[in-house]
C-alpha cells in the first residue's frame, strides 16, 4: 500500500517557536493516503490538524520527519518550490471561502491559472467557466462574493481550487460557516468529486461530517489516535 | 508570471481604488509636471540668450577708452578717456592676426527729419565699412557703404528698420534723401531687423553713416577719436589670445611704460553673456532642486500607499501563495502597481506641465522648448521612481509567509 500512496508522512513533528515557548502541535505523525480515497481529519481545536493540512498542502515544511508526495521527498524543498508543488498538485477551500471581493466569480476561479505556466486568457477563462458550471454556478458568472450566498461562496472556492486539475483537494473546515443546510451541499460535492477519482482531504471538527468519509483519522494533541483504513 | 499578466493585475487592482489611486499619483503628477515646466521655460529661456548671443556676434570684442584723468589724479571714470583712434583699429588688424575685422564705432544723437516726417533715433553710429562682418548686420535692402565713402566723409546712410517704419512710413527708403541733424544724407540701403537687445532696447531704432562723416559732419569734431572700437575674430576659442595681443598693440600704440594701467577696456560678448548664462544657471538649480523634492515627496506617497496596500492585502497575498504564486510572482504584481500608478501618473504630468508652460510662455510672451527626448526621459524617471520607492513594500508582499498571510485578520 505504502507504494502506490500519492501522501506519505514518516514520524512528521513540527514544532514553532512563540517567544520563549516551543509550541509543538504535531508531535510524530506517520500516514498516508492513496488515490481516490475520501479522508477526514478530526479532531478539537488545536488538536494539531489544520498544521497536518498545511504541511500535506506544501503550504509549511516539517521541523523533523519525512514527506514523501507522490514519491518524491518534499520535505525540505524551497519556499518556491513548495509553491510550485502547491500549483501542481493541490487545490484548497479553505473555511472563510477565501475569496477576491469586487472580483467576479470568473476572476476569482481564473486566479490559480495565472500562476505556473499561465494558459492563454481565453482558455484561463473558458476552463474558469466550465469549473463554475461543474459547480453548479453557470448563472452567477459575473456575480461578486458579495452577491453571493455562503453556499454559493463556497462552490466559487471549490471551483477555484478545481481549476489547475490537481491530484488533491484539501479543505480546512469547507462547512464551518455554513447553515446545515448548505454544509450537506457542499459535502455532497466533495462526496461526488471524489466518486469521479478525486483524492479529497477535509479537516473538521464535525463528527457528522467526518461520519459521512470512508476514513477517519482522528488527531489529539499532534498525534494520530486511529488510523485504521 | 509574464509581465503583461503582472501589469493586467496591477491595473485591476488600482482600478479597483479609483480614489486612492488619484490621490496617490497626484503628488507625481505634480512632480513632473513641475519638471516638464521648469526645462522647457528654462530651456526656452536658454534658447533665448544663445540666439541673443549670435545677434550680438558670439567673437566680438569691444574696446573702450579707459578713465580719463586729470592732472591732480582726479578720475572720471570709465569710457571718459578719448585715447582710440581709427588708425588704432587699422593698427589691429594689421598686427593682430586672430582679428577678423575691426571698426571704429562713434555715437551720436540727433533728429532726422525727411519730408514732413521727424524722428530722433536711440542711436546714430558712425562706423567703417567693415561693421557688417564685425556684428554680423547686413543690409537687408541696398548696400552697405564701402570703405571709399568711408575715407571721402560721403553722405550716405543706412537706416534700421524701426526708422524706416517711422519715417517713411510705408515706402522704400532706398534712394530717399533725409536730414540727419539738417545736413542732407542718402538712404542706401535697410539694416536686417535684429529686434530687441538683451538690455531692452530697439536694436533697430538706428542709424549707421561713415565714421568720418559723424566725425566732420555731425559732431564738426576736430579731433579723430572714437567712443569705441569693435572687432570679431573667427572662433569664440581665439577669444582669450586676441584680447592679450589686443591689449599688447594698444599699449605700444599709447606708449604705455610698463608700470602704467592700461588706458582702455577690452570686453567679449561671451563673457558679457556669461553672467546672464550663470543666473539662469542658478535658477535651473534652484528649480530642479525643487521639482525633485516633490518627486521625492510624492515617491514616499507611493510607498507609504504600497505598505498600506500590502498590509491590507495580506490575505490576498497569502491566498496567492497557497494557489501556487511565487514570491517573485507577488514582488512583480506590487511592483507592477507602483510603476502603473508612477508611470500613468508621469504622463498625466507631463501632458499638465506642457499645457501649463505653453500657458505660461503665452501669458509673458516667454520662449518655451518642449523636446521629445525631455518627455520620454521624464517619463521614464517617474517609472523609476515607482521601482525605487515600490521595491520595499513589494519585496515586504513578496517575503510574506503563506500559512501567516491567509490568517492575517
Amino acid at each position: 500500500m505504502a507504494g502506490d500512496a500519492v501522501i506519505e508522512l514518516q514520524d512528521v513533528t513540527k514544532t514553532y517557536r512563540m517567544g520563549e515557548v516551543d509550541v509543538r502541535p504535531l508531535r510524530g505523525v506517520t500516514l498516508s493516503i492513496v488515490p481516490g480515497e475520501l479522508v477526514a481529519i478530526q479532531g478539537a481545536s488545536g488538536s494539531g490538524k489544520t498544521t497536518l493540512l498545511n504541511l500535506i498542502g506544501c503550504l509549511d515544511r516539517p521541523t523533523d520527519g519525512r514527506y514523501v508526495l507522490g514519491g518524491r521527498d518534499v520535505s525540505r524543498l524551497s519556499p518556491d518550490d513548495l509553491a510550485r508543488v502547491r500549483h501542481a498538485t493541490f487545490g484548497f477551500v479553505f473555511q472563510n471561502y477565501a475569496l477576491l471581493g469586487r472580483t467576479t466569480a470568473l476572476e476569482n476561479v481564473e486566479l490559480p491559472l495565472l500562476y505556473g505556466d499561465p494558459p492563454p486568457a481565453r482558455e484561463r477563462r473558458e476552463r474558469a467557466r466550465q469549473m463554475l458550471e461543474r459547480v453548479g454556478l453557470g448563472d452567477r458568472l459575473d456575480h461578486h462574493p458579495g452577491q453571493l450566498s455562503g453556499g454559493q461562496q463556497q462552490r466559487v472556492a471549490i471551483a477555484r481550487a478545481l481549476v489547475t486539475r490537481p491530484a488533491v483537494l484539501l479543505a480546512d473546515e469547507p462547512t464551518g460557516n455554513l447553515d446545515t443546510r448548505a454544509g450537506a451541499e457542499i459535502l455532497q460535492l466533495f462526496l461526488d468529486l471524489n466518486a469521479e477519482g478525486l483524492t479529497v482531504v477535509l479537516v473538521t471538527h464535525d463528527s457528522a461530517v467526518a461520519g459521512r468519509t470512508r476514513r477517519v483519522i482522528a488527531v489529539r494533541d499532534g498525534r494520530i489516535l486511529e488510523a485504521a483504513a | 508570471m509574464k509581465p503583461g499578466i503582472a501589469l493586467a493585475l496591477a491595473g485591476r487592482s488600482l482600478l479597483r481604488h479609483r480614489v486612492r489611486t488619484g490621490l496617490a499619483m497626484l503628488g507625481i503628477v505634480i512632480g513632473i509636471a513641475a519638471v516638464i515646466c521648469m526645462v522647457a521655460l528654462g530651456q526656452g529661456a536658454s534658447d533665448m540668450v544663445q540666439a541673443q548671443l549670435d545677434a550680438m556676434g558670439r567673437n566680438l570684442l569691444m574696446i573702450w577708452p579707459g578713465a580719463a584723468s586729470s592732472s591732480g589724479g582726479f578720475s572720471h571714470g570709465g569710457g571718459t578717456g578719448v585715447n582710440l583712434t581709427p588708425a588704432d583699429a587699422d593698427a589691429l588688424l594689421d598686427q593682430v592676426p586672430s582679428l577678423v575685422a575691426v571698426t571704429p564705432m562713434e555715437r551720436t544723437r540727433g533728429q532726422l527729419v525727411y519730408e514732413a516726417q521727424n524722428w530722433t533715433p536711440s542711436s546714430i553710429m558712425g562706423v567703417s565699412d567693415t561693421f557688417p562682418q564685425v556684428r554680423t548686420w547686413p543690409a537687408e535692402e541696398g548696400d552697405f557703404f564701402s570703405a571709399r565713402d568711408v575715407a571721402a566723409s560721403a553722405k550716405v546712410c543706412l537706416v534700421g528698420r524701426t526708422v524706416a517704419d517711422n519715417l517713411f512710413a510705408g515706402e522704400s527708403p532706398l534712394g530717399k534723401t533725409l536730414r540727419i541733424k539738417n545736413v542732407p544724407f542718402r538712404v542706401i540701403g535697410v539694416l536686417t531687423p535684429k529686434g530687441t537687445s538683451s538690455m531692452g532696447s530697439d536694436q533697430d531704432d538706428v542709424v549707421v553713416v561713415p565714421w568720418t562723416s559723424c566725425l566732420n559732419l555731425l559732431e564738426g569734431s576736430a579731433f579723430d577719436n572714437v567712443d569705441q572700437l569693435l572687432a570679431t575674430v573667427a572662433r569664440p576659442d581665439d577669444i582669450p589670445l586676441a584680447m592679450a595681443e589686443v591689449s599688447e598693440v594698444l599699449r605700444a600704440r599709447h606708449r604705455l611704460g610698463s608700470a602704467e594701467p592700461d588706458d582702455f577696456r577690452i570686453y567679449s560678448m561671451a563673457e558679457m553673456a556669461s553672467g546672464g548664462v550663470e543666473t539662469q544657471k542658478t535658477m535651473s538649480a534652484l528649480l530642479a532642486g525643487i521639482a525633485s523634492i516633490s518627486l521625492l515627496v510624492g515617491g514616499i506617497g507611493i510607498m507609504n500607499i504600497m505598505l498600506v496596500s500590502v498590509t491590507e492585502r495580506t490575505r490576498e497575498i497569502g491566498l496567492r501563495l497557497a494557489v501556487g504564486a511565487r514570491g517573485r510572482d507577488i514582488l512583480q504584481q506590487f511592483l507592477g502597481e507602483a510603476v502603473l500608478l508612477t508611470g500613468s501618473a508621469g504622463v498625466v504630468g507631463l501632458l499638465l506641465g506642457a499645457g501649463a508652460s505653453a500657458l505660461i510662455s503665452d501669458a509673458n510672451g516667454w520662449p518655451l522648448s518642449l523636446s521629445p527626448p525631455l518627455m520620454a526621459g521624464t517619463a521614464l524617471f517617474a517609472c523609476a521612481v515607482g521601482v525605487f520607492f515600490g521595491l520595499y513594500p513589494a519585496l515586504r508582499a513578496a517575503r510574506l509567509d503563506p500559512i501567516e498571510a491567509l490568517r492575517y485578520e
